[in-house]
Order: structure tokens, then sequence, then C-alpha cells
């Protein structure tokens, strides 16, 4: 057996485009590395967040991944409606056909799995101790693991880019075209190795927020009184706590036909690839849920805010996020219809599906209730949510339509679904996650974002969309379907795909414009700091705190008594009764284990990949060794002493009170 | 410059930029022949009962969604913060009545789209024979790396990325792959099925006009997936039998063997005409997965 599995110098080849990727993927990290090393910053890096147990931390560095990739996310649609646009008739474009399908591959996977997770994953991780008036999650060290096993996935999909190939099935990888015997290559295995990774970090952070949610709420917080946004986690985490063990499942199973030559899903030998395409639908139909849930709580809170208003028929809230977090698990067939199934089924399917419709129309409807009679201040993210509902409801709108089998005979795999998708996936779950970005910047970052570059910025991701995705639908009602690297001028077409690219293009600037607001806040702070910990004049107790919130969020944890607490106490001025005597607080002690069980979970995955027996033993004799270490230590956790505590807090009232 | 930082003016602004760019589409649009929107110029009675589906879905969620853009934009606009007239009431949180209304009214739509659905997903059931004095032809259709190989058992001919059958008779496709799986579509005569290894899936459909008519893959299944391509022409039912004719004399011949050389993997494939000795060559392939033995795939 070769020492190095499949692994050869021929696998570093690469042809003209994929070496830009690589030469621009090494000229960022490169920057960065030196960056850190000119600014003499790696000690404090690992230790004030790489190793760091905290949430905010944690929260903060989600989302700075998630926006990386977001980053290349978009520039592999740069290169795919490029290629639509030129290969036509005697043009075959920019890209080889093999190439042009990793590439959309890898934007579906990357999408999905390390942007909108990320995004999800940041912002629970920011906000949700906060708003329950915790200190902590339940679980501080699994929710580091959580993440570092979410970035080992990252690197494991980027460095398909630089040693090998990425899968070229689709971010869904049906077999038998995903199968050894039609794609041979290591490809398949790099998408399966980096969703499991990332899927186990996924699952521990489900039920580590389920845990959180039920069991360390403020004293008075009962579930009723929750603020929305965490029932929207509390849906989602459950989702991922059931939906994410089918994911790993499945692509176990699919890994053991590929590496071992077992036939769960292969077409001969007794293998049923149908059944593949059930399991993972069953894993992704609630993941299109478990990303927008947050995302209407998102919406719930920021709707509230800025109208300076109850949330509307908050009951109807959390029983719809209820309905539809049982609803999600009934309606995966609906994504393969047209697989022969029977009148009977698919009806059934199909009508699951738009019963779901009924309790997502009913948030719309509270949403603009909350507006109905409030005092609407158009906030960036007021914009983001205006922009969410008109968006979001034309998703809806073609999603029941789509959900009508005999509709969906002519609809289905065409350019119509995949704007179907984006449309409720950018309009919903990704504006969702800006808005609730640009909402919560100030509490973790002490100051405020600039207003007018975050518009210009929403103008640009908004028309972007359309002109990106409107040309998509008429394609579809045109007959063209998804994943084309090549068509005939007769199609007529090729307009609209070139339309389609202008809007790539100016959704990029919409990117450019969100890292320039961000640096422009950063160099204008003083101008825009927040000092009373709530700039928006908040309702939820997050904003009871000071932003940025100290490590250990409250010196006390708030006593609660009815929804919007912290309107509450503001209409009744009670906040500002004299503090009790500090006492000392127990808080985790950060450790870098999580990173080192994630590094030898993507050496692990890494050999996965290549075959390499050794690296892959090592891997997981490493992981299992930190494991047993950190069990071992019984010296987990410190405590703030009482005087510390009230130096911050002492610190904090200056600065709130000049 | 201060005016900049007003959001009704920017608004105003951006508001023209859509404007423009739906009427850029749209101009654009009013080029496009007819014949463009396949799912709108249907040719056969199954593509004409579903275009009048979608165009009643579309209408039934367009009396949703109009409505509910329009009231989204009145509201906005009418209790923005500046507008001091407007009732505030910072408390008023819950209405019965109003939420009855508004669980009401989608649980309503959605009562007769599942209706709709349920009568339609039986009536336009793919799997199903159409009803027609005229006996239905069976073309077996069979997914290859990367090409459509169209078996006629009756007439014992075969085809590859062709197909040609007679108007105002119901075809009865019967649907396999020996590649990855793929999925069998004619838009302008109505919706598509998967062409799975292993299966064989039924789909009806028959044209009601003579005219040539695009066939494709929808389902990704490797390399040479975007040249999928196939013509399906409807013609009278004499050229249709003086066609068969003309391809049963076809000195090419589909065999065992002359199959295993088709099917290796080749690439925009144009079209061939056999003359089938095999009959039970479309079982074969559907039935050759069932081999335990067989490892390939």
């Amino acid at each position: 057996m070769n020492l190095f599995g499949r692994l050869t110098l021929l696998s570093f080849h690469h042809d003209l485009i994929q070496a830009g990727g690589v030469v621009v993927m090494g000229l960022g990290v490169f920057g960065v590395i030196s960056l850190i090393t000119y600014l003499k910053r790696w000690k404090w890096l690992w230790t004030e967040w790489l190793t760091s147990l905290d949430p905010k931390k944690i929260g903060v560095m989600y989302l700075v991944v998630a926006f990386v990739m977001l980053v290349r996310g978009i520039m592999d649609t740069l290169l795919l409606r490029a290629q639509q646009a030129l290969s036509v008739g005697a043009s075959h474009g920019v890209l080889p056909a093999d190439h042009f399908q990793q590439i959309f591959t890898a934007h579906g996977t990357i999408m999905i799995f390390f942007v909108a997770m990320g995004l999800m994953f940041g912002l629970i991780n920011l906000i949700v101790p906060l708003q329950i008036g915790a200190r902590d999650v339940a679980f501080p060290f699994l929710n580091s693991i959580s993440f570092w096993l979410f970035v080992s996935g990252v690197i494991l999909v980027n460095l398909s880019l630089i040693v090998g190939d990425f899968a070229a099935t689709g971010w869904l990888a049906y077999p038998p075209l995903s199968e050894l015997g039609n794609s041979p290559g290591v490809g398949v295995d790099y998408w399966i190795w980096s969703l499991q990774i990332s899927g186990v970090g996924s699952l521990l952070s489900g039920i580590n927020f389920i845990v959180t949610i039920l069991k360390m709420r403020c004293p008075g917080m009962s579930l009723m009184k929750m603020p929305i946004f965490v029932w929207s986690v509390l849906g989602s985490m459950f989702l991922v706590a059931f939906a994410f063990p089918i994911l790993t499942a499945t692509l176990t199973m699919l890994s053991l036909d590929r590496t071992l030559g077992m036939h769960f899903f292969t077409a001969g030998a007794g293998g049923n690839a149908m059944m593949y395409v059930n399991l993972i639908w069953a894993w992704g139909h609630p993941e299109v849920y478990i990303l927008i849930l947050p995302a209407f709580g998102i919406y719930s809170e920021i709707v509230a805010t800025f109208s300076k208003k109850r949330l509307f028929g908050y009951n109807s809230m959390v029983y719809a996020i209820v309905a539809i977090t049982l609803l999600s698990f009934l309606v995966w067939l609906h994504h393969f219809f047209t697989m022969g199934a029977g009148a009977d089924v698919n009806a059934f399917f199909g009508i699951t599906t738009m019963i779901i419709a009924i309790p997502t129309g009913v948030k719309v409807f509270n949403w603009l209730f909350t507006m109905f009679r409030g005092r609407i201040d158009f906030k960036t993210p007021m914009y983001w949510f205006l922009g969410f509902i008109v968006t979001f409801t034309i998703g809806g709108a073609t999603g029941v339509l789509m959900s009508v089998p005999a509709v969906d005979y002519e609809l289905h795999n065409s350019l119509f679904l995949v704007a179907h998708f984006h449309n409720v996936i950018i309009g919903g779950v990704v504006f969702g996650y800006f808005a609730g970005f640009s909402y919560w910047f100030p509490k973790f970052a002490g100051f405020k974002l600039n207003e007018k570059i975050g518009r210009y910025s929403f103008w640009c991701w908004l028309i972007g969309f359309l002109l990106a995705f409107i040309p998509l639908y008429i394609l579809g009602l045109m007959g063209a379907t998804r994943r084309l690297d090549h068509y005939d001028p007769s199609m007529g077409w090729q307009w609209l795909f070139m339309v389609a690219g202008i809007g790539v293009v100016v959704i990029l600037f919409g990117v450019a414009l969100q890292i320039l607001q961000i640096i422009v806040s950063i160099f204008q702070r003083k101008e825009n700091l927040d000092l009373t910990g709530d700039p928006w004049d908040g309702r939820t107790l997050e904003w009871s705190t000071s932003s940025p919130p100290p490590f250990y969020n409250f010196a006390h944890l708030p006593v609660v008594s009815e929804r919007d607490p912290f309107w509450v106490a503001k209409q009744r001025q009670t906040n500002t009764a004299p503090q009790p005597q500090y006492v000392g607080i127990h808080m985790p002690k950060d450790t870098p284990m999580g990173i080192y069980i994630a590094l030898f979970s993507l050496l692990f995955g890494f050999a996965m990949v290549w075959h390499i027996v050794w690296l892959g033993l090592f891997g997981i004799v490493g992981v299992i060794i930190c494991v047993i270490t950190r069990s071992l230590d019984d010296n987990l956790e410190y405590l703030v002493p009482a005087s510390e505590v009230a130096r911050i807090e002492a610190n904090r009232l200056t600065l709130r009170h000049g | 410059m201060s005016l900049l930082y007003m959001p009704r003016n920017s608004t105003y602004r951006v508001i023209a930029i859509l404007l423009l760019v739906v009427a850029v589409i749209g101009v654009g649009l009013h080029f496009l022949p007819s014949s463009s929107f396949p799912l709108f110029d249907p040719k056969g009675v199954i593509a004409e009962k579903e275009r009048h589906l979608i165009l009643l879905a579309i209408t039934l969620m367009s009396l949703v969604v109009v409505p509910v853009l329009l009231l989204t934009f009145w509201i906005a606009w009418n209790f923005r913060s500046s507008n001091q007239n407007a009732t505030y009431s910072p408390e008023w949180d819950h209405n019965v009545w109003a939420e009855a209304v508004w669980w009401g009214i989608p649980c309503l739509i959605i009562l007769i789209l599942a209706v709709i659905t349920w009568t339609s997903s039986h009536q336009l059931d793919p799997s199903k024979a159409l009803a027609s004095p005229k006996a239905a032809i069976t073309i077996q259709v069979v997914a290859l790396k990367w090409k459509w190989l169209f078996i006629y058992p009756k007439s014992r001919i075969a085809t590859v990325n062709f197909i040609q059958f007679p108007v105002d008779t119901p075809i009865n496709f019967q649907i396999t792959s020996d590649a990855p799986m793929n999925s069998f579509w004619i838009p302008q005569l109505g919706g598509q099925m998967y062409a799975m290894p292993g299966m064989s899936t039924n789909l009806h459909l028959m044209a009601n006009q003579v005219g040539s008519f695009k066939g494709l893959s929808a389902n990704i299944s490797g390399a040479g997936f975007a040249g999928m391509k196939f013509t399906a022409k409807s013609t009278s039912q004499a050229d249709y039998e003086t066609w068969t004719k003309q391809v049963q004399g076809s000195k090419t011949i589909l065999d065992t063997e002359s199959y295993v050389t088709l099917s290796k993997p080749s690439q925009y494939v144009a079209v061939q005409e056999y003359s089938l000795t095999d009959d039970h060559l479309y079982d074969e392939v559907v039935s050759k997965f069932m081999d335990s033995t067989m490892q390939t795939q």
C-alpha cells in the first residue's frame, strides 16, 4: 500500500482558473498571517480569541469565517455566470464541464453549510445567552469544539481547491453519480468528509443550545416569556438534533459504499439510490427550516424594536414556530415528485408542503400588525426586513406553486426552481442574518455601524438579487434547466444569463460595501460609541447590559416577570435602582483543546479522502486522547472575585454616565 | 448632500432603478418569439392542462401576495416615525378577531389549493394511460452516458437522440437509465420523469399538434449532461409509418453487442437510427442491476 494513499504530485495539478483561485486564496492567507505577525498579535489572538470559551467571541469568529466563505461563494457564482453567458453554440466558454460542475457543487455546499449555518450559529452564540439572562451556554467547551469542527470543514472544502478536486455532482451528490464507478476521484470524498466533520459540530451545537435554552433561563423567564428569537432558535435546534443524525448516517453509508465497496446506494447489487434521495432530503428539508426559523426570530425582534411596539400576536408566533418545526419533517418528498411515486403519495406531500405556508403567512401578518400603530424608525435592519417581506412573499408564492405536483413536473430542476430557493434563502435567511448583524453589531462591538453605507449595501443586495434571479425565473419558464455548462443559441437564453451575471456583480458590490461599512465604522467608532448598552431603545435583556457586555454578561442575573423585560423596566424606571452587593462569579477556563480536537479531525478527514491509513489512525487516536485528557481535567472553572466584578461594573457605570 | 441621508429620497431613486430594470427585461422579452416559452406554448394535452394549472395557481397566489405587498408598503409608510398624526399604541399586541382572520384566510386558500392538488395529482398522474380512440405506442427510453436511446419494441427499431411519433396518439414512455440518474423531459408535451438505473418509470404524453419539440435531461448525470438533447417530432400517422419503415431498413443493427459499444461514454451525439434485433433489450437493461454480482456503478 502506498504511504500517501491516493495522494501523488499529480494531485496538485491545476488548470489556469483553478491556479488563479489557489493564488488568490494563498495571498489572502499569507496576507492575514503577515499582518498578525507584523502587529505581533499572535499571542493575543491565541489567548483572547482562538482558545476562548466565551460564546460572544465564538460567535464573532463564526461570523468572520462565514463572511470569508460568503465572498468565496459569490466568486464561484461569478465564474458560473461567466461560463453560462459565454458558452453558447460553437463556444464552450471559459470552463470545462467537469470544472464547472465542481464550482456549482462547491457553491451550494459552501453557501449552505459554511455561510448560512455559520451566520446562524454566530448570531445564536452572540445573542441567545444574553437574551435568556444567562452568563454562558450549557456546555462552553462543547461550543468551542463545535466551532472548530466547523472550521475544519471549511478548511477541508477549500483544501480541495489546492490538492485534488471537489465533487462534480451537485451539492447533494445523488448516487449513482456520486458512487465510485461514476465519480472515482477524491471530489465526493472531500464533500463527504467536510460535511461529516462540520455536521458533528452542528449536532453538538444543536444539543448545546437546546439545553441552554431549556435549563439556563434566568429566574422568572418561563417558556412563554422568552423572546421570540429564543423560541425560533429552540425550534431550529430541535430540528438540528433530529435532522443532522440523518445526514451523518446517510453520508456514512455513502462513504462505506465508496471506500469499502458496500452497496447501500449503488445501482447494482441490491443498492437503492432512491433511498439516498429520500434520506438526504429527510435531512435537507428540515435544514431549510433550521436556517429560516432563527431568521424569522430576528425579524420579530427587529420589527418590535424599531416600531417601538410590543410584538403582535406573541402566542400565534410561538404556535407558528412550533407548527413549522413539526411540519418541516413531513414534506421532504416534494423535492422529487418526478421520481414516479403514485398520485396519492405526491398529493399528500404537496398538501403538507402548502400547509406550511399557513403558519408562515400568519407570521407575516403578525409582523405587519406589529408595525401597524407603531412608530417605525427606518434604520438599516428595517430595510433588510422590508426587503425580506417583498422577496420572501414572492419566493413563498413560487414555492407553493411548485408544491402542486403536476405543476412541479414542468418546473422541477429548471432555473425557476433555482430562482425560487435563492429567493427564499437570500431574501429570507441571508437578509435576516444581515438584519440581525446590523441590529446586534453595537452589542458586541460597542459602537454602531455606519447607517448610510449600510443602506447602500442593502440596495445593492436587493437590486442585485432581483437582477440575478428574475432572469432565472424567466429562464425556467423558457425551459432552461439548472447546471448547464453549455446550450444552443437558438434557445434565446444568452442575454438573460448576462443580466443575471450583472446581478451577481451588483451583489458583489453590496458585499464590498458591507466590508467597507465595517472598516469605516471602526474608524468612526468614537462618533458612534454605544455607552448606554441600549442604542435602539431595545426591549429584551441583551440591551440591559453594557456594549460589549462583560465576559460574564450580567453581574447580577436578571429576574424577569413578563415579556420584553428591559422595555418594561425602562417604562417603570426600575433599572436605576441601587445595585446590591456583588458576589464572585464562576466562569469556565479557556482551553485550546477544542482546536486540537478539530485539528486531529481535520487530519482524519484528509486521510479518509486520500486513503492514508496511518494518518487516519493518527487523527482518530489524537481525538480520543484529547477527549480523555479533557475528561480527566477537573480544574475547569475559576472564580471571578467580587472585587473584580465590582471594578468592571464601576468602570462601566462611569463610562455610561460620562 | 444632506438630502442623501433622507431615506425617502434614496427610496425614490431606487424605485426608479427597479422600474428601469423591469422595463429593460420587459422590452427584452417582447422581442422573444412565443416559442421561447415552451411552458406557455404547449403542443400536447398534458402540457395544456399543466399550463392551465400553473396559471390557476399563480392567480390564487396573487390574491394573497399582491394585497400583502400593498399592505406592507402602506403600513410602513403610514406609521413611519415622522408621521406623528398616525395612531400610536405601543401596548396593543393582540386581537383575537384579527388573528382569526389571518389564520383563517390562508387556511381557506390552502384548502382550495389542496383540493386542486389532490384532483390534479390524480388527473395528471404521469403513470396513468391517456384516453384515446387510438392505440398507444410504447417507446422505451434508456438514458446513457450521455445520450438518449429510444427503443420502439413493436416496430423493432431504435434511435438515438431523436423520436418520431404520430400526432393525437397516446405515447407510453417506459423510462430507465444505464448511467447515473437523469430526468426525461419534453417541456412542450408535458412534465418530466426521472430515469433511474434498475428502475422503470412511466410517462404518458400525447401531442395534439404536428411539429418538432425539444427534449432534454433535467438532472445532472456527469460531464456530458448538457449535451443530452433530443428532438421529439410529432407527424401524421402516414409520415410516421413511412419513417418507421425507413428505419426498419437501416443497415445498422442494435443488438446486445452493439448496445455495449453504444453505452460507452460519449458527448453531443448525433442522431442515429437502428433496426432492432434484440426484442428484450430494455428489460435486460433494467434487470441487469438485479444481478447481485454486478459490481459496477
